[in-house]
């Protein structure tokens, strides 16, 4: 087996992606770990149910100025461009909910005043859903930024074992944090204008990365056959079509993964992980060549 | 004027077909797209753009190669991993935040505005809409969120129209927290499944913290009354309520299919549902 | 003793600019009505974030004594205060009716921020 990262991402929201990510994990059992990066509405534990075994917490550095070392000087507020920390009046004001923690005044504070304290990003859970290594980030509710917590649960990639990562919706730089460094993408969508207008803007995002990626249309019957036209056009592999069933949808809402609600969707899924592989592997053909 | 913004914690609940059918009932509005990341309401409303502009986001590091020495302390002083070893920097990985022009010792690295998306005002046929595209990858959705709802806001008060409709984000990041800052009413989308009820709570919590009122309605409703009932629980909780329920209903996806919102297109069942939570909504929203 | 007024101009005769942050003039004057700086705001109003603290730095480097304009968010309110800056909040006319005002004692000093944190 092995190890490899593969991203499950969609451009619109509500396409299935936590649906496709959990069940492929769950049919690789063991050699799989769950990595859930969309911090801000994690929901692969709803479906997976795992047993969370550690919980830490995240936070960005913020500077702390020691006011006896402080010279005013000002320097600290030139340097940053958020706005997070400012001479005014005759002190030092920090806003440590605007700072990105580029840690650049406590690095150039001609005093060495400033130490670093933590704003409260969010929180990183790790256990076990049955054989299959589960991590989750959740952001602090009122927490703006989501790619340090992003960054942090990817910290937790298992280079042993075949990572996947369910990436929030959408195409700007959340999704982009989560799936950088990946050899795969999946990108799952839906077979109507919302869902076809969104999937180009995050292919677009996303060709310029040099992944491979390949298509998954989910509640494949509903729409029209556009993007079957996209796919075929851009050359994009459909890699599995999965039409909508109510029972899956009642499935979903009471929690269940698509391989228990249909379990004719395991061999779907196991082949959809081959498929996959052998994509990957088509892209490093010399991987090939060293182990002949 | 009043600002009714859509959001739903979870995406794909149906927001922005929520947000076209109360576009086409309500008499006199503004739209804004404020999913833009991701927008999707110019499909329903046929946009004619009138004004366009950039705009101009976060700055980016710019490492000048005559000058460099390869010292590598922008790359060893870079806490996001946005220089590599060859001295190039990743663009989608920089925050702008200048570390590295300070530390360079031959003045290498400069900070450079991009371009990272465009904004415009359109005529639609349901009356003036302000929307955006953010460039793939990019940042700073928050700013060009409140550009594009500051500038719907200065549109309806200009003509004199009661009422800005706003779409917003999926998730409670950044986008939307920047769609929720005083904003007059807040309407949740949610869907009866557990995942819907999870993301739903933490919207609500984001909400709740900015005080303003909020409705729920339940997408989809029939998929799991169970759960429906525990949605109206959790509203009524956080002090506010379920303002309607519409059933899984296929016309939507045709009529999405058509560029044409549910109510547009005869009589369905989910077609009733929006006309009566329009109904319901309506009197405090134009009062 | 000098004061700050948020504006769409440069005279005492400009609009009052409701914005703090991204006002597009800081008129500083005295209380006679002699405008001492019309400060160009323009580049903070593109700023990323944080362009009321920015401001609160405007006014607080020229030893402002009363900021008055029609919004203040929690930052630039939190900023005003640490310099000892008195704030007047809900302001509207033109620059010389809010000076009359003041100057009449017709307005409240606020205690806390009128508007919300944003972009």
């Amino acid at each position: 087996m092995t190890p490899m990262i593969i991203s499950v991402a969609s451009g619109k929201g509500g396409t299935g992606k936590t649906t496709v990510a959990t069940s492929l994990a769950w049919v690789l059992g063991s050699t799989a770990q769950l990595l859930d990066c969309d911090v801000e509405e994690p929901n692969c534990h709803v479906l997976m149910k795992p047993v969370l075994q550690e919980s830490q917490p995240v936070a960005v550095p913020v500077p702390v100025v020691d006011a006896n070392k402080c010279s005013l000087c000002g320097k600290c507020g030139e340097i940053c461009r958020f706005s997070s920390i400012v001479v005014i009046g005759n002190q030092v004001l920090t806003f440590p909910e605007m700072c990105h923690g580029c840690g650049g005044c406590t690095l150039l504070c001609p005093e060495n005043a400033i130490t670093e304290g933590g704003r409260e990003l969010g929180v990183i859970e790790t256990g076990f859903a049955g054989p299959v290594e589960f991590v989750h980030g959740r952001l602090r509710v009122g927490e703006a930024m989501s790619p340090p917590l992003i960054r942090a649960v990817k910290h937790r990639i298992n280079r042993h074992k075949i990572a996947i990562l369910d990436a929030p919706p959408g195409a700007s730089c959340p999704v982009i944090q989560t799936i950088t460094g990946s050899d795969f993408i999946v990108m799952v969508t839906e077979p109507t204008p919302f869902g076809l207008h969104d999937l180009k803007i995050a292919v677009g995002a996303i060709e310029d990365l040099g992944i491979p990626l390949g298509v998954i249309l989910n509640r494949s019957d509903i729409g029209d056959g556009e993007v079957h036209g996209f796919c075929s056009q851009k050359g994009i592999p459909l890699l599995a079509e999965i039409p909508h069933e109510r029972r899956i949808a009642e499935g979903y809402a009471r929690g269940n993964l698509l391989v228990d609600s249909t379990p004719q969707y395991v061999d779907t899924f196991l082949e959809l992980f081959v498929t996959i592989r052998d994509l990957i592997n088509g892209n490093r053909p010399h991987l090939e060549e060293t182990k002949s | 004027m009043k600002e009714l913004v859509i959001i739903s914690g979870k995406g794909g609940t149906g927001k922005t077909s929520l947000t076209a059918c109360f576009a086409f009932l309500a008499p006199n509005k503004v739209l804004a797209d404020c999913d833009v990341d991701a927008a999707d309401l110019h499909i329903l409303v046929h946009p004619e753009i009138h004004h366009e502009e950039d705009f101009r986001g976060a700055a980016k590091a710019a490492i000048d190669r005559e000058k460099c020495s390869q010292c590598q302390k922008c790359r060893e002083t870079c806490r996001f991993g946005a220089i590599n070893a060859e001295l190039v920097v990743n663009p989608l990985s920089c925050e702008g935040c200048g570390v590295c022009v300070h530390v360079c010792s031959e003045q290498a690295v400069s900070l450079e505005e991009g371009l990272n998306g465009h904004w415009c005002i359109s005529d639609t046929r349901f009356g003036p809409m302000v929307h955006a595209s953010l460039f793939p990858g990019a940042e700073n959705s928050g700013k060009l969120v409140a550009l594009v709802r500051n500038q719907a806001r200065d549109l309806a008060r200009k003509k004199e129209i009661p009422l800005v409709l706003v779409d917003g984000a999926p998730g409670v990041g950044c986008p939307v927290i920047s769609s929720l800052t005083g904003a007059d009413r807040v309407l949740i989308v949610t869907e009866p499944t557990l995942s819907g009820l999870h993301d739903m709570e933490r919207a609500m919590q984001l909400v709740r913290g900015f005080r303003i009122p909020a409705w729920v309605v339940i997408n989809k409703c029939d998929i799991n009354p169970e759960v429906a009932d525990r949605i109206e629980q959790v509203a009524l909780r956080n002090e506010s309520k379920v303002i309607g329920r519409i059933p899984y209903d296929p016309e939507v996806i045709q009529s999405m299919v058509q560029r044409r919102c549910a109510v547009e297109n005869g009589d369905s069942s989910a077609s009733r549902a929006i006309r009566g939570i329009w109904e319901r909504l309506a009197p405090d929203l134009l009062s | 003793m000098k004061i700050a007024v948020t504006s769409m101009g440069t005279e005492i005769h400009s609009q009052v600019d409701p914005r703090f942050g991204r006002a597009r003039y800081i008129v500083i004057l005295d209380e006679n009505g002699t405008v001492l700086e019309a400060v160009d705001n323009s580049r903070n109003s593109n700023a990323l974030k944080g362009a009321g603290i920015q401001a609160a730095k405007v006014v607080a480097d020229r030893k402002v004594e009363v900021l008055v304009t029609g919004h203040c968010g929690p930052n630039a309110f939190r900023a005003l205060q640490a310099a000892g800056v008195k704030v007047v909040v809900e302001q509207s006319g033109t620059v010389k009716d809010v000076l009359d005002r003041l100057n009449r004692n017709g307005v409240a000093f606020a205690d806390q921020p009128n508007a919300e944190a944003h972009w």
